[in-house]
């Protein structure tokens, strides 16, 4: 098995026609993601890459029966597009998109208390599940089916993780982008414990960066109730306090989210915490 | 995106918040007029720039008369102030505010942020105001309350009548306290701001509660929203090549070493300056080029690099995934070749097509160093830099 999605997963993409949208949608479809249908409002009825395109997310789950989403509409519109596949029954929702209002992600967050439903991202690069279903702007060729579940807050940090990983011969099992936004989703724990319950997963790589107390809960969660290897790595050592670096949720405030802490906990929880991004895979692999 | 504390109070009138009388100058004789509009038998001088540690600095000084406001507005105008809070060059000081003083019998902190681990709007308030808070939270947490707002029941007059009680105010000053905190509230949600800090709010002898100071910071992914709070934004103070580099869609942050870096994404690049450093380095900059980056992107990259004098090395770590290795080596080729680049640079790419762009790289003949793996880049270009390779 795999965590969140799999083979049998069926997904429709909100802000289908649009240009990032297209592409994305064409590179799932090539990977063999159960693309199923999209969402564009005022476009209803029309064809879009050979399928169905419908003005509403509730209209596309009838009609497709879709239990994910991905979404890469505009930062203004996306916390509407989060809500409207809630409110569609959407179970897995996936917000690519970045530079959302932080106040409008804390309003989309205080509507989901209380529903089922899933979200990862905004801000994320998506999640993958290697060799049969790609949900996300990660590129797919680099990935391999195999043993380590990858979770991180950064895209390409994530890329170097499945590289070192497929470089190793371990592959993964999933791999989810959790995304850089202060506010968001899934959190580290939330994946860590679908890992922990997953047979494919044998190992853990956990990658966190500066800003926040999540891999500090995580820490927390990993202690209790973590028993497959962990390796972590935190980066932004050398970022200068009060300096947002590139991601929203980047940023040292108030001498609080440092790496040195992260560090500190990952250790006290019993992971392995390497020092260099060069040494996830070899580390992962010495622990198995 | 931060604004000046002259632009923070005229919000804070806006929104119902008392602040003290007070006028902004950007010449002496401004500040001169000043002192006939705000009558005073003292005035406070309070140089204009985004950082806080003023006061400790000569950044904030009280005028007993207006020769002493004429001799302190002209030290102030024109110069710059270094602080704890703005590194070495320091901002320049560019207009001043002149305020009437008032008797002040107590000092109070209260600010308002979106905290991330609650996900709710968040208030902080102590009785130890006019103090560095983080100080406060260190040696006397207990001085120091929270309360969390639900989003869909909005700030509750009990939630006010808590930190009313809890700074010891009485009487009116109960409702006064609820009208500030339900100003910052509204400025809060309406203009997207990401936290507004007002240190000290004060007690003056008259019973009077008034923001002495205020600080806000607006969510950079928000003011798109706002025209009237873009209007605000003074670029100098602001780091020019940090404005330089969001024109072209670049993340750019300025740093003090010798190793200029260039990376695709901002995890890998924190990532990699972090590497940088553990390999006896030190880093320039925090450069992301984004994810899906172009030659034109990397074009400017290279330009922003090499406007700092004190860079003695490149290092360019690119991830290709979606964009292809060899692509992007055509990207650098074309840079290096169009900036004119005399120093040393070290390209590491991985991902899709990295051999083909790794071979393109050798066969140009630029001096271009292309390494096999990241920590060998990240270890030939700190070498290079060294001047030891």
């Amino acid at each position: 098995m795999s965590i969140l999605i799999n083979k049998q997963t069926k997904l429709i993409c909100q802000g289908f026609t649009g240009r990032q949208g297209s592409f994305h949608s064409e590179q799932a479809l090539a990977y063999g993601t159960q693309l199923v249908g999209g969402v564009t409002p005022g476009r209803g009825g029309q064809t879009h890459l050979g399928l169905p395109v419908f003005n509403t997310v509730e209209q596309a789950v009838k009609e497709t029966g879709t239990t994910a989403s991905m979404i890469y509409v505009p930062p203004f519109y996306a916390a509407d597009a989060i809500l409207e596949a809630v409110d569609a029954g959407i179970g897995l929702i996936i917000c690519i998109t970045e530079g959302i209002p932080v106040l409008q992600m804390l309003k989309v967050k205080a509507a989901m208390a209380g529903t089922d439903a899933l979200l990862v991202g905004p801000n994320c690069p998506g999640v993958i599940t290697p060799g049969e279903c790609k949900i996300g702007i990660m590129p797919g060729n680099i990935h391999l089916p195999g043993s380590i579940g990858v979770v991180s807050r950064s895209g390409t940090l994530t890329y170097e993780a499945v590289h070192q990983t497929t470089h190793e011969g371990l592959g993964q099992s999933t791999c989810v982008g959790i995304g850089g936004d202060p506010i968001h989703g899934m959190t580290f724990t939330d994946v860590l414990s679908l890992f922990q319950e997953d047979d494919q997963t044998k190992g853990i790589i956990m990658v966190g960066e500066i800003g926040g107390e999540e891999e500090e809960e995580a820490a927390d969660y990993i202690k209790g109730h973590v028993t497959k290897p962990v390796v972590g790595y935190i980066t932004g050592r050398t970022a200068p306090p009060g300096k947002r670096m590139g991601h929203a949720g980047a940023i040292v405030t108030g001498g609080k989210g440092t790496a040195e802490g992260k560090v500190a906990a990952l250790k006290a929880a019993g992971a392995t915490v390497v020092d260099s991004p060069t040494e996830m895979g070899s580390a992962i692999k010495a622990c198995l | 995106m931060n604004i000046h504390e002259y632009q923070a109070k005229h919000l804070f009138q806006t929104f119902g918040i008392p602040v003290p009388q007070g006028k902004k100058a950007t010449t002496v004789s401004e500040a001169i007029q000043a002192t006939q509009e705000v009558l005073a038998d003292a005035w406070v001088v309070k140089a204009q720039v985004h950082a806080g540690g003023r006061g400790k600095v000569g950044g904030v000084k009280v005028a007993k008369n207006t020769d002493e406001v004429k001799q302190f507005t002209t030290e102030m105008l024109g110069n710059r102030l270094v602080t704890k809070q703005t590194g070495s060059e320091g901002l320049p000081i560019e207009s001043v505010l002149i305020e009437k003083t008032y008797p002040i019998k107590r000092e109070f902190y209260l600010s308002i942020l979106v905290d991330r681990a609650s996900e709710r709007v968040m208030f902080v308030s102590s009785i130890a105001g006019g103090m560095d808070i983080e100080t406060v939270a260190d040696e006397t947490p207990e001085k120091i309350v929270t309360l969390l707002i639900d989003p869909a029941a909005g700030l509750q007059s009990y939630q006010c009548r808590q930190v009313a009680f809890d700074l010891s105010l009485q009487g009116s000053q109960v409702r006064d306290i609820e009208k500030i905190m339900q100003g910052m509230y509204q400025l809060l949600l309406e203009k997207d701001a990401s936290q507004i800090e007002i240190n000290p709010l004060v007690e003056t002898d008259d019973g009077e509660i008034l923001a002495l100071d205020a600080k806000i910071n607006f969510d950079d992914n928000a003011t798109a929203l706002h025209p009237d709070i873009l209007e605000y934004r003074d670029e100098g103070q602001e780091d020019e090549k940090e404005n330089k580099a969001l024109q072209f869609d670049l993340n750019y942050i300025t740093l003090d070493g010798s190793i200029g870096c260039m990376v695709n994404g901002a995890g890998l690049a924190m990532a990699t300056m972090d590497l940088v450093k553990l390999k006896g380095g030190s880093p320039a900059n925090f450069l992301d080029v984004g994810g899906g980056t172009t030659s034109e992107k990397v074009c400017e990259a290279f330009k922003l690099i090499l406007s700092d004098n004190n860079v003695k090395a490149v290092l360019v770590n690119i991830f290709g995934g979606i964009v292809h290795c060899d692509v992007i080596a055509n990207g650098i080729l074309t840079a290096v070749k169009e900036v004119h680049v005399t120093i040393p640079v070290v390209v590491r790419l991985e991902g899709t097509n990295a051999e083909q762009g790794r071979n393109l790289l050798k066969n140009s003949n630029l001096g271009l160093v292309a390494a096999d793996n990241l920590a060998s880049a990240a270890e030939q270009v700190v070498a290079l830099a060294k001047g030891t390779a």
